[in-house]
């Protein structure tokens, strides 16, 4: 029992981090109908960056207060995404709008490559370590360790997630990207400003992979210039199963994977006798996309996506 | 005469909305007949539907007595009905020969085994494709056409062309949807001539129309949908005196 | 020269054989025998691009996993052909059951996956290209049928009559190791893989290819079962991967996950996207390209040491981020490839030609 309850509790925590990454897939993908591949990539940057921030402070200031150094790192690498995706979107994706739908999907691969390659002649081969910084405090609940880091990165998920969805759903900005979601034409003819919507819509989502990719160095204590693949896999895994194009749907399918991948893991063991073990997690999310896209691939809170006539 | 296609109570629901309810209608071999309404009355649903592209939510579409409404676009296409579609979906960077070969797929057979080695069984079907499909470019009246890209043709001929690749896979049954929409008066009678000429040729036709005049001058039958519903059917000159259909037109122009 | 030779056909065919025939030996003698094992290289690429251009070129379906297919092949030739279990097939048996093994699987996955739309599928397609190289990560225990991450080796070489392309042959004074044999094997399946790609594109199942890359639902109004052609392309790009795959673990003697990544996907998809969808011979340049320059780049290297006395950036780091750089600048500015087949020419000049008339009026309006 108390197995199962500490995978649920990691595997929440892990999918509140999934959730924050699908935020920005489903947002770029409900307004372009694009896969932007190169999502998982930015998160990676943030964490990056935010790790060369805080080895500097810690250099320059030792006195500092590590929360405060971690708030700073974070507090770079938000607006260091947020302009590497403007750029990214400008560049790779604005010209090819109009163009056959493969095109902007292998530009994506393509962006996605060249950012997993210069982060690697930036920071090393090596995996970067995350530093001791933040308080190390745990409790039990129910039998369960939660540390105080898992308590942070949920609260901090759930925060954003709420203000994104205030932001969507009550500024002028949210209701112009629901206007170029449902048509750009008539966004367009209604005075909305889609080039700026669309680059607003790729900066926060950044703003948002940025934090989530600190809070994934921070939660495995290290990072490294190949994790925004699977990272980003999963997340876009998750915005499927959510329902892609669905702000909602994303947090719940991020949350939903992350559990799955933690009980999975926890129990494959058991349920093939051993033939499996826990090596096995990355496959959960594999499996859980290619079933959601073959048994309901508007996802679970999704509408119809299917080729239509 | 004999009934080449029954629609029988079809009912066709997206989520809650009904976009056609219990519509049921018969086309007699050898006839043109019209299906008019005012837009968004489900003509181009029904097309759908007949087609295979949606399925039914009830019903039965029966072509030739057999029920179809169950059946894959394709295999809908091999028992002999074509249909050509409202915003034309050529394959635009084809030629306009290359267009009217792929309708012949249907008709054909040569395999993958048959392609690699190319024998002489391939060989004759291939010169009979292009045979085929180069005829069908001249009775459709796009005979010099043949080797330019079909997105390159103006809009009348890009018509005559969807047409020419329907008849690829000889259908006895024909449906057209909107074949003279944007035309000017001139070549809507070419068409009516053409859709004349394919009449005698053998070919059944059934016409969504906006233009109730061009209906009624060349149908011998017509159905009028409205919401969904069927209002009227029966010969032209009928239908066009029905205050059904008249408060139809008239209300929704209102 | 080049008039001359389009005007005789024959002629030009009969260079061209004699130039392919002699590559290795120039390549051997002129620039070292490692050139040799980098054609050898070349012409698995090839086979590779061939095949997969069947899926992305031919019917329009974008697959990210194809690489998963390369390694089935590779691993079952591992399994009948190595002391792993013991067993020693030939060759001629155990590739074209590697072929059919890869050709089902991917049957296995398209089936259920094809009916999703482009993108849908890419994404589909590379994680079952994970989720293969993942179980061969980890097949080791508790039945150990890969051999896990440290991989397999002792693979059997080709052997022809009782003659092992494994050991190097001294005839006539000369020595030739075993790449010069495999240049020979991978260039009559290249060729044969040209030649049935050629003869498919321009057949009755080529054309609803293409009609189905075209506009699906206009594909299917006119007859053509869309889903069993998609599966026919899949299968047949997959067959041609599980026989590269074959033919790899033959030529290595050994394989590991390690060769199968993601990135060999996409490496692959490269050479079609800069070489020309669709095309074939667009694609063989792609494969060409794309296999030699890393292997030029290794004199910028030499270089490096040559002018500063180090190495500052290591060579082979730089290769794939040429590759992403060379991937976005092919899409932004010539998106039909280096060698467009007509119709992806056409296809991506529509958007330019509508704009361009549209300006044209604009200019007219001001005069």
């Amino acid at each position: 029992m108390d197995i199962f309850l500490q995978q649920l509790v990691n595997g929440l925590v892990l999918g509140s981090i999934y959730a924050l990454v699908a935020l920005g897939y489903t947002m770029v993908y409900g307004i372009l109908e694009l896969i932007n591949f190169a999502h998982g990539e930015v998160t990676m940057i943030g964490a990056m960056v935010a790790l060369s921030v805080i080895g500097v402070l810690m250099g320059a200031a030792p006195d500092l207060p590590g929360v405060m150094v971690v708030l700073a790192g974070i507090l770079v690498a938000i607006p260091a995404c947020m302009a590497l995706a403007f750029g990214i979107e400008k560049v790779a994706y604005r010209p090819l709008r109009k163009a056959p739908r493969l095109a902007p999907l292998i530009t994506a691969i393509g962006v996605s490559i060249i950012l997993q390659n210069l982060a690697m002649l930036i920071w090393g081969r090596q995996y970067v370590s995350f530093p001791p910084l933040l308080p190390v405090a745990r409790f039990e609940f129910l039998g369960a360790h939660i540390s105080l880091l898992q308590i942070v990165i949920v609260v901090l998920a759930v925060t954003i997630m709420a203000g994104l969805w205030l932001l969507v759903e009550k500024s002028r900005l949210g209701r112009a990207m629901r206007a170029t979601a449902q048509s750009k034409e008539v966004a367009e003819l209604m005075g909305v400003n889609v080039d700026r919507v669309i680059s607003a819509t790729f900066i926060i989502g950044a703003a948002i992979a940025a934090i989530a990719g600190v809070m994934v160095s921070a939660y495995y204590g290290l990072a490294h210039y190949y994790m925004g693949f699977m990272l980003g896999l999963k997340a876009f895994s998750a915005a499927v199963l959510g329902g892609i194009g669905n702000i909602a749907g994303a947090m719940l399918g991020g949350l939903l994977l992350g559990v799955i991948e933690a009980l999975g893991a926890g129990y494959i063991g058991d349920i093939t006798g051993g033939f499996l073990g826990s090596h096995y997690q990355d496959v959960f999310a594999f499996f859980v996309l290619i079933l959601v896209l073959v048994f309901r691939p508007s996802g679970l809170l999704g509408e119809r996506v299917a080729n239509r006539a | 005469m004999s009934v080449l296609l029954s629609v029988d109570q079809v009912t066709k629901r997206f989520g809650g909305l009904a976009a056609l309810e219990e519509v049921s209608l018969s086309v007699e071999s050898g006839e043109i007949y019209g299906l008019i309404g005012p837009n968004g009355a489900g003509k181009t649903t029904l097309f759908n539907c007949m087609t295979g592209l949606y399925t039914v939510t009830s019903g039965a579409v029966r072509l030739d007595g057999a029920e179809v409404q169950a059946l894959k676009p394709h295999q809908i296409v091999k028992r002999g009905f074509a249909r050509t579609f409202q915003n034309i979906r050529l394959f635009a960077n084809m030629s306009a020969l290359e267009n009217v070969m792929v309708g012949r797929h249907a008709r054909t057979r040569a395999n993958v085994l048959g392609a690699v080695l190319r024998c002489r069984k391939t060989r004759a079907e291939e010169a009979g494709i292009r045979e085929r499909a180069l005829e069908l470019l001249n009775y459709v009246g796009l005979g010099g056409k043949s080797r330019g890209l079909a997105s390159h043709l103006s809009y009348g001929d890009q018509r005559r062309l969807e047409i020419a690749r329907a008849l690829a896979t000889e259908p006895k049954l024909l449906a057209l949807d909107e074949p003279v929409a944007g035309m000017n008066p001139n070549e809507r009678q070419q068409m009516g001539e053409l859709f004349r000429k394919l009449r005698e040729g053998g070919v059944t036709l059934l016409l969504i129309e906006h233009d109730v005049k061009l209906v009624m001058g060349l149908c011998d039958r017509v159905a009028v949908l409205d919401y969904g519903r069927k209002i009227a059917e029966g010969p032209a000159e009928e239908v066009r005196r029905d205050p059904a259909v008249i408060a139809a037109y008239l209300g929704g122009e209102a | 020269m080049l008039d001359s030779l389009r005007r005789r056909p024959r002629l030009a065919f009969a260079l061209l054989a004699v130039l392919l025939a002699a590559l290795p030996f120039i390549m051997g003698f002129g620039l070292g025998n490692s050139w040799v094992r980098v054609l050898d290289f070349v012409l698995l690429y090839v086979l590779l691009a061939i095949g997969l251009n069947i899926v992305v070129g031919y019917a329009g379906l974008l697959d990210l996993g194809y690489i998963a297919f390369y390694a089935l092949g590779a691993y079952l030739y591992a399994w009948l052909a190595s002391p792993h279990f013991g067993l020693h097939l030939p060759f001629w048996v155990v590739l074209p059951i590697g072929a059919a093994f890869a050709g089902l699987f991917g049957v296995l996955l398209g089936a259920p996956t094809l009916r999703l739309r482009g993108d849908y599928l890419a994404i589909v397609t590379l994680g079952f290209g994970e989720i293969i190289r993942i179980f061969m990560n980890n097949l080791n225990a508790p039945f150990n049928l890969t051999n896990g991450p440290q991989g397999m080796n002792l693979i059997d070489p080709v052997s022809v009559a009782g003659f092992s392309f494994g050991k190097t042959l001294h005839i006539f004074g000369l020595s030739l190791p075993p790449t010069y044999f495999y240049y020979y094997l991978f260039l009559a399946f290249t060729l044969l893989a040209i030649f049935i790609a050629l003869r498919l594109q321009d057949s009755r199942i080529g054309r609803a290819w293409a009609a189905i890359r075209e506009d699906e639902v206009a594909a299917a109004a006119m007859g053509i079962n869309t889903r069993n052609l998609k599966l026919l392309a899949f299968a047949m790009g997959a067959s041609f991967g599980g026989l590269a795959g074959g033919l790899f673990a033959a030529f290595q003697g050994f394989i590991s996950p390690e060769s199968f990544t993601l990135w060999e996907s996409i490496l692959v998809l490269c050479m079609i996207v800069l070489g020309g969808m669709g095309n074939i011979p667009g694609v063989i340049l792609g494969a060409v390209l794309l296999t030699m320059i890393p292997e030029a780049l290794r004199y910028i290297g030499d270089l490096q040491r040559a002018t500063l006395g180090h190495v500052v950036v290591d060579p082979s780091d730089l290769r794939m981020l040429l590759f992403g750089v060379a991937l976005v600048g092919m899409m932004l500015f010539r998106p039909a490839g280096l060698l467009p087949s007509r119709q992806r020419k056409r296809e991506f000049a529509a958007e330019d030609g509508v704009a361009e008339q549209e300006q044209a009026s604009l200019y007219d309006a001001k005069a």
